[in-house]
């Protein structure tokens, strides 16, 4: 579990993040949704370690990221799985070599439990065969599926998906959804998702966090924000053509 | 200001590099990979260039000695002197600014713009000691490229001025032998461990603080070349001033 309180964060003095407060909680997909420039990155990076809030704690499964030490922030890391917009991936490195990564790094594990591992990483992302392929030969999913390898290959406590399915068409970025909803169900991790797509809310938000203008304007489920009379909310996701015309069937009552 | 704060960025970066350690099993197979990389992959160019480069030294040298007063066995001699103090550490240091300091760059530059650099960083991963140090570690093996370039360097020099008729090969013998000061040879593979530093981090110091896409990863490598080459020119004069002078 991850609760953030009183987040503040601000960049020359303009503040981004204006004192957030929300819990993530363990085994469910957490989403934070909102429009470009809401402060969803700065949110993410703040959660990371990467940004240094102003005011306001994060606390890693009841203790504060502040009261950490450089070892247990290190300690903290190497639980953390992340899965970026781009993939990330080392493209120096073959889609096996990608996700032994972490394994190599952090643990003592031999070769042969470490490919082990690997293998059934893999073959849980659907990636069998792939393993000696370079990040530049394969498509753009399957890059996807090897950043949520690399980042599930530890057995991570806490993960974090920026965007994780960007760029991909309708097919494969449900694929991607529900490998995400899966492996947090099965590994029982606390899994934090930005998006800006409302599909992946409707296929995968348990919870639901909507950021406007660096304050959380608004919390709640997938089957909730479909419901609920809040314009902040119904003008983001019923900004698509479709999802208008879901609105108006709604609002006739079908 | 933007110089100084260059400077202040680049110092700090090599206090990174130097802090927390990459796991030993790793780092030594990121080592031999960039040996590889920018040690073996550079052999041929540097070859090629050296025996040239001695070659048409010993040309030049040998033409414009027209006093019949002075011998022959100078032109080794020149030869000697010129491959050995300037040509192989200096003019191959800027070659080697090109071919290697382009490529830690743009390699690392990558790595930024692509997100790898900031994915080390959210797995705990010291990434300026993961990426830079094995660089500086390879380089510590440049002096042997720029042993291989003195000696093939004076080998085209006899070369040159032995099938092309200017100096006998006793002569040219000679020549070499003439002089011969071993501190001369010391300096140079004193300011050879120098320039494989500045090789290995200056670009590196481009490549990990640039922002943009990749026109900015091309724009970068240009200027890592630019400042390669004057701050291995300024260590060069700083360094014969101190020990030659």
């Amino acid at each position: 579990m991850i609760e953030v309180k009183n987040l503040r964060k601000a960049f020359n003095g303009e503040e981004v993040l204006k004192g957030l407060n929300f819990v993530f909680d363990r085994g469910k997909t957490n989403l934070i949704i909102g429009q470009s420039g809401s402060g969803k990155s700065v949110f993410l990076k703040n959660m990371l370690g990467i940004f240094t809030p102003e005011e306001g704690t994060i606390e890693y499964d009841g203790k504060p990221y502040s009261e950490f030490t450089d070892e247990e922030r290190r300690e903290l890391r190497k639980e953390i799985g992340m899965v970026f917009q781009g993939g990330a991936l080392f493209d120096s490195m073959t889609v096996k070599e990608n996700v032994m990564f972490p394994l190599k790094m952090f643990t003592k594990m031999k070769k042969a439990e470490m490919e082990e591992r690997v293998d059934n990483v893999l073959e849980r992302v659907n990636l069998v065969g792939a393993d000696d392929k370079m990040p530049s030969e394969i498509s753009g999913g399957m890059q996807k599926r090897v950043s949520i390898a690399r980042a599930i290959v530890n057995r991570p406590k806490y993960l974090f998906c920026d965007e994780p399915n960007s760029g991909l068409d309708p097919t494969t970025a449900t694929v991607i959804d529900n490998l995400i909803q899966k492996i947090t169900h099965e590994f029982d991790i606390t899994t934090i998702i930005i998006t800006h797509d409302m599909n992946s809310v409707l296929e995968i938000g348990e919870k639901i966090a909507f950021l406007k203008d660096g304050l959380l304007a608004w919390t709640g489920t997938k089957d909730e924000i479909f419901k609920t009379e809040d314009k902040t909310v119904t003008d983001f996701v019923y900004s698509s053509d479709l999802f208008k015309k879901v609105r108006k069937a709604q609002l006739k009552g079908y | 200001m933007t110089y100084l704060h260059s400077i202040g960025e680049y110092f700090l970066m090599l206090k990174g590099v130097f802090g927390r350690m990459t796991k030993r099993s790793v780092l030594k197979d990121l080592i031999f990979k960039e040996i590889d990389e920018l040690i073996i992959g550079s052999l041929g160019i540097v070859c090629f260039l050296s025996f040239f480069i001695g070659a048409v030294v010993a040309i030049q040298t040998a033409l414009n000695l027209n006093n019949p007063l002075i011998p022959k066995s100078l032109v080794a001699f020149a030869a000697r002197q010129s491959v050995i103090l300037e040509f192989s550490p200096t003019f191959i240091s800027i070659i080697m600014a090109g071919k290697v300091g382009s490529f830690i760059t743009s390699s690392i530059g990558s790595m930024r713009v692509t997100e790898q650099i900031d994915a080390l960083e959210v797995m705990g991963i010291n990434s300026k000691n993961y990426l830079i140090f094995p660089k500086i570690i390879a380089m510590l093996t440049y002096p042997f490229v720029i042993a291989i370039s003195m000696f093939l360097g004076i080998l085209g020099a006899y070369v040159a001025a032995v099938l092309g008729g200017f100096v006998k090969p006793d002569d040219f013998v000679s020549g070499l032998q003439d002089d011969f000061v071993t501190f001369h040879l010391i300096y140079a593979f004193i300011k050879t461990f120098l320039f494989a530093f500045i090789l290995a981090t200056v670009p590196a110091y481009h490549g990990y603080y640039m922002k943009g896409g990749a026109l900015e990863v091309g724009q970068a490598s240009t200027t890592a070349f630019v400042w390669t080459s004057v701050v291995l020119i300024i260590t060069n004069y700083a360094t014969t001033q101190l020990l030659l002078s």
